[in-house]
């Protein structure tokens, strides 16, 4: 019997636990979820689309072909797929692979404008309990959507949404990227979420893909920055945020805390994109040679990229601060995002360009060279005519084997 | 799907048992229990939750609880002794809110 | 208890705990 006077003994003492965040930043053996876009091919043009979609690739991957990530997926004990695109159902294997996938214990999200969520295909989701569903909106009021995504649009969205209610669909998502146009709708985007009986989305606006030409006049400015995360703290219960805010935790020392989420920059550490083409990058907000980790047709399939290739080890070595070094929030925000620095032509190792000390605002203002991605499947080449979204392409029924890929329709064969 | 070691959970509830560690316990049949070097990851297919475990000892309490009569006894079998046992209690009670684990 | 007190309590009981939950969601990254 030990006495009373004695210190306790080393085993009583809890174990040293430490953050999980630090334990992240050093990688997984496999991502936890992931984004996959199945297609280049899309009915809309977005004027902020963050893969510049619209025209088929011709190299995008056959049905065999992803059906084989998908087994690595499986494998990998990879539990959550974000499927889009582009827009992913204009496949006609789409279904087939979603089905595939939860038969081998990979969950699905799939993102997607509405344009396929007719009846039937709300009843047979309806009828599924491992498949999620993602309709893209960017505005609570189809002038404010249709602006950025083009006319139609917005019905297209809420009918899709009706269709799944009426279906018994539950818990769809609402997905939008908040704009300086949309950023005071944030009330009416919950209430919207609660009429059709889903949740509620709201993702960072980055300049990626075609964003990179509307960037500076759509993403919300540092008031509207203060706006969102007030709004958050106040209304964000029950609201998603893919985690994409964390840059926005740094307002948390006046009051308000960390948003929840990891708070960390997820690239090549927990997350990753694979593209139509079978091209790895480091996260959907990056397609661009400086963020490419491989290929999985040539590099040896999905798990050897993920495990091996040289970004996603240096990814994974600790990052400096930086220029943020000195900065008392560097903490919270991290550095903020490699996307939005990379694509307004800010300095890796500086603040982001939203950053909410307004580091990044002053950078913004100097001499900056914004970077162009060669991987662009826009429809319309003139970047001059992307401000404005062309028409959505509507989709036939074709009972034709696929056409040639010299095809002019994007969408032929589909 | 076909979740991961998937049969059946009959009387499936969505109220929480109060978790009691002198009964058994078990991994729910929908939950995913990756490995990974601090500890593993957790993920239920049903509530899509998604829960880390912060080092190895739990996983292998967690793996292993199944197998006992008792949570008590699957801690005691891997070194856990009554001055060590409340930071693990106060886990696997989250676990079990959250429907990670069920009673056997 | 200050703010503040109330933000170093929690972050250490977060760090000692051995279980963390967080959404698949709350993942940067997925869109």
């Amino acid at each position: 019997m030990t006495s009373l006077l004695e210190p306790p003994t080393a085993a009583a003492a809890p174990p040293k636990v430490g953050r999980l965040v630090d334990q992240f930043e050093k990688g997984l053996d496999a991502p936890i979820c992931l984004t996959w876009e199945l297609t280049y091919a899309c009915n809309l043009s977005c004027v902020h689309c963050l893969s510049s979609s619209g025209k088929r690739d011709p190299r995008e991957l056959s049905t065999e072909q992803c059906k084989a990530i998908i087994d690595e997926l499986q494998r990998m004990q990879v539990f959550y797929v974000n499927i889009g695109g582009g827009e992913p159902t204009v496949r006609s294997d789409f279904w087939e692979l979603v089905d595939y996938a939860t038969e081998h214990q990979v969950g699905v999200k799939f993102s997607t404008n509405g344009v396929r969520i007719d009846r039937k295909v709300a009843e047979r989701l309806a009828a599924s309990d491992y498949v999620d569903v993602q309709i893209s909106l960017d505005g609570a009021t189809a002038e404010v959507n249709d602006a950025v995504r083009g006319p139609g649009s917005f019905a297209m969205a809420i009918r899709a949404l009706e269709n799944l209610s009426e279906a018994g669909f539950r818990d769809a998502k609402i997905s939008v990227v908040v704009t300086r146009e949309n950023v005071d709708q944030l009330d009416d985007f919950k209430a919207l979420a609660d009429k059709y009986g889903a949740t509620l989305r709201i993702t960072r606006l980055r300049p990626s893909g075609r964003a990179v030409d509307v960037w500076d006049d759509l993403h919300p400015t540092h008031e509207q920055q203060r706006q969102l995360y007030d709004w958050l703290v106040a209304h964000g219960e029950g609201v998603l945020t893919g985690d994409s805010f964390f840059h926005l935790s740094a307002f948390g020392s006046s009051g308000g805390g960390s948003l929840p989420g990891l708070n960390l920059c997820g690239a090549g550490r927990v997350v990753c994109l694979i593209d139509p083409v079978g091209d790895v990058y480091a996260c959907p907000f990056a397609i661009h040679d400086n963020f490419h980790a491989g290929n999985i047709l040539t590099d040896g399939g999905f798990e050897s990229v993920w495990k091996n290739s040289t970004l996603f080890r240096q990814l994974r070595e600790p990052q400096s601060a930086g220029a943020c070094a000195s900065c008392n929030f560097f903490d919270a925000c991290r550095g903020g995002c490699m996307a939005a620095k990379f694509f307004t032509g800010l300095p890796m190792d500086g603040p982001d360009p939203e950053c909410v000390q307004g580091y990044g605002q002053s950078a913004l203002e100097g001499e900056r060279t914004v970077p162009q991605s060669s991987v662009d499947h826009s429809r319309t080449g003139k970047r001059a005519e992307r401000r404005t979204p062309a028409a959505p392409v509507p989709l036939t029924l074709l009972t034709t084997p696929p056409a040639k890929f010299c095809d002019e329709n994007p969408l032929a064969g589909l | 799907m076909t979740a991961p070691g998937a049969t059946a959970v009959s009387g499936e509830s969505t109220d929480t048992t109060a978790f009691d560690p002198g009964a058994g316990w078990r991994l729910h049949p929908q939950v995913a229990l990756r490995p990974e070097p601090f500890g593993a990851l957790l993920y239920h297919f049903g509530t899509r939750k998604l829960s880390f475990l912060k080092n190895t000892v739990i996983v292998d309490v967690v793996r292993s609880m199944g197998e006992h009569d008792s949570v008590r006894d699957a801690l005691r079998a891997h070194g856990i002794d009554e001055n060590a046992e409340r930071v693990y209690l106060h886990a696997l009670r989250t676990l079990a809110d959250s429907h990670m684990i069920v009673p056997a | 208890m200050s703010d503040r007190d109330n933000a170093v309590i929690e972050s250490v009981l977060v760090e000692e705990s051995l279980v963390e939950e967080v959404s698949i969601d709350g993942m940067c990254g997925v869109y």
